[in-house]
């Protein structure tokens, strides 16, 4: 007995130890937090350093429709560039994966990497280089005549579903492709020889076939998107506020950390229904979507 | 072994505490250091001088996040400093025994002590002050007061910054004092829902709100934009480059800020930061700082040590009667903050 029992000891043991660096990162660095963040946001600043338990924070933001109308927008917005990027991101991958041919699949593939060597700081900016009044492109349409004056590309809503779409396309691409990748070509070919046309092939057997892909790479968008705080505040303008920049601001600029925590579960509980919502719509499950990709 | 063991402890414990002894972490605004003043002072004192860069509401943000450790000094506005303090006990008060008062101007000396005192003691003083005006191009746009940033014809072409000052200017030119309010949350309110509505019905007349000093001044050297609230020196920076770009006072009066050197409460090296202010007070360091930041330093004597094109065009903005017209912030009691964090919050989402 105290043969075989040590050895099962020990391997639990090592099991533990194999764990522990990211049950530590885990407890420490993401439970945590986030309990201390609970508490903060279900109180309420009474007087000077006296702070009492209270709803106030979530019943300002359903009170006051400014929030609301910001936290609304933030989420369509984020829904429509994720929509966006998928669009985008999926002739991307089908390229990549079924018809590029040895070098050339991976050489597309370092282009769709390569814009993210540099930070998103610095993309950013480049964008608004590009954009801005007396930028580069506005300049290009002058010069080549089709607007008379200059025009102010940067500070609309478009320019952060750009900005967005662009910084998150390989969040989309990476999945599709191995989802793409997976897909037989025969039943492609099959499918053809039984009469079936383009639009026929990508409804019943393509995206069924890499639907799982698609639900991880939106679902990994919507995320980046909906917590996004760098590209809307650099490229949105005087009109377009972000929800995160509600939370930066309410901790930062207005010290009301109460507040800015109630903003920061309200955010975590939209993301956690959307992709829920998401699911159940797409007809699939959680674990099965982040098993496959 | 357990004894080369406790040297080696002992060792490595001294070293590091001498380390730290020879460090002073300061918590500033970009520009507010000069590299070569710290060189100076690390010359001198042979203590080595770390800088972080941040604004009146990071400092106090990062300060309440570690209970005022993590820097030895820190330079909020004079205004910001009883109410953050009587909130999250971030600073420590000012052992005047350790400074040498001489340095400063008496009249400077004097705002922030009526203004950073708590419970009797000292929380700041004073380090350089400016003020909050108009800056136009005068071939392009003929301004006057803040009023005028939303006239018609500058649609498109003018920008302020969507912040508190920005608030207090527009009271200020609407004919009102948000000063004598302060003590009165009811009306102070209503002011400020008066000033956020014509905040908002502006709005179509700005650019973009700006947030950073760089976006604005390249926003005006490109010609994007034409007139804007913007700091005094900013505007005689620009100045310099393009004769046409000027600092005009506001009808209503100037806003002056005065931003200081504070203690944090958990700060490791008082010394240090001590020593730093008593040289950065000197009349010749206190000169080349102004030169550097463009900012006016709170140091007696530096006025015959600055550059004269500076004097020229601080004596030319800044007659007597103008000086005397600056409107200094008082201390912001809490809840105001609050306040106008709403109408701000409503002007950025207004359309």
């Amino acid at each position: 007995m105290p043969e075989s029992a040590a050895p099962r000891w020990h391997a639990r043991f090592m099991l533990g130890l194999l764990l522990a660096p990211a049950l530590l990162w885990l407890g420490a660095l993401i439970v945590a937090p986030h309990l201390d963040l609970a508490v903060l946001s279900l109180r309420e600043r009474v007087g000077p350093r006296q702070y009492a338990a209270s709803l106030a924070q979530y019943r300002t933001f359903f009170a006051d429709p400014l929030y609301w109308h910001v936290f609304v927008r933030t989420a369509w917005m984020s829904v429509v560039a994720t929509l966006l990027t998928l669009l985008l991101a999926f002739p991307i991958a089908w390229v990549i994966a079924k018809l590029a041919r040895g070098r050339a699949g991976s050489l597309l593939f370092i282009v769709c990497l390569i814009p993210f060597w540099v930070s998103e700081t610095v993309r950013t900016l480049g964008w608004m280089i590009l954009l801005r009044e007396s930028g580069v492109l506005p300049g290009l349409l002058v010069r080549l005549g089709i607007t008379d004056m200059p025009v102010e590309l940067l500070y609309h809503d478009a320019t952060i579903l750009v900005g967005l779409v662009y910084t998150s396309l390989l969040f989309m691409v990476v999945p599709l492709i191995s989802s793409l990748e997976s897909l037989d070509n025969s039943l492609i070919e099959a499918a053809y020889d039984l009469g079936a046309g383009g639009f026929t092939i990508l409804r019943s057997i393509v995206i069924p076939h890499a639907a799982p892909g698609i639900t991880a790479g939106c679902i990994v968008v919507f995320m980046l998107t909906l917590g996004n705080y760098l590209t809307p505040t650099l490229l949105g303008g005087k009109n377009s506020e972000w929800f995160t920049e509600q939370i930066y601001n309410q901790f930062i600029v207005r010290f009301n950390w109460e507040q800015g925590a109630a903003f920061g579960f309200l955010l975590l509980g939209l993301s956690t229904a959307m992709v829920m919502a998401g699911l159940r719509l797409t007809g699939q499950r959680f674990g099965d979507v982040m098993r496959r990709t | 072994m357990r004894q080369i063991c406790a040297i080696l402890a002992l060792a490595l414990f001294t070293a590091g505490a001498a380390q730290a002894a020879q460090k002073l972490r300061i918590l500033t605004w970009a520009d507010y250091v000069p590299a070569d003043v710290i060189a100076a002072f690390e010359k001198e004192t042979g203590i080595t001088v770390e800088v972080t860069l941040s604004n009146n509401e990071e400092i106090i943000s990062k300060l309440r996040a570690t209970g005022g450790a993590g820097y030895d000094l820190a330079q909020p506005s004079q205004d910001r400093i009883t109410g953050p303090q009587r909130e999250f006990g971030i600073y420590k008060p000012i052992d005047l025994t350790q400074v040498n008062l001489q340095q400063f101007q008496p009249a400077l000396l004097d705002i922030v002590k009526r203004n950073a005192t708590l419970d009797g003691k000292l929380y700041a003083l004073p380090y350089l002050w400016g003020t909050d005006g108009l800056v136009a191009n005068v071939k392009r746009a003929k301004v006057a007061d803040y009023g005028d940033l939303c006239r018609a014809d500058l649609k498109g072409k003018t920008s302020i910054r969507l912040r508190r000052p920005t608030l207090m200017a527009f009271a200020f030119a609407a004919g009102k004092d948000p000063f004598s309010l302060y003590g009165d949350p009811k009306a102070y309110a209503a002011l400020m829902e008066q000033v956020g509505a014509t905040l908002s019905a502006c709005k179509g007349n700005v650019k973009f709100f700006y947030d950073n000093k760089d976006q604005l001044l390249n926003g005006i050297r490109s010609g994007e934009i034409v007139a804007a609230m913007m700091w005094d020196t900013g505007g005689w920076s620009l100045n310099r480059e393009n004769p046409d770009v000027q600092f005009i006072i506001p009808r209503s009066g100037a806003l002056g800020w005065l931003d200081t050197f504070a203690l944090p409460a958990r700060g490791r090296n008082d010394a240090a930061a001590y020593a730093w202010i008593n040289f950065t007070m000197r009349p010749a360091m206190a000169a080349r700082i102004t030169k550097s930041v463009g900012s006016f330093s709170a140091a007696n004597g530096t006025w015959p040590l600055l550059d004269p094109r500076l004097k020229a065009q601080f004596t030319a903005a800044f007659p007597d009667s103008a000086l005397k017209a600056i409107h200094w912030y008082p201390a912001i009691p809490p809840g105001l903050e609050e306040i106008e964090g709403r109408v701000l919050d409503r002007v950025k989402a207004a359309n």
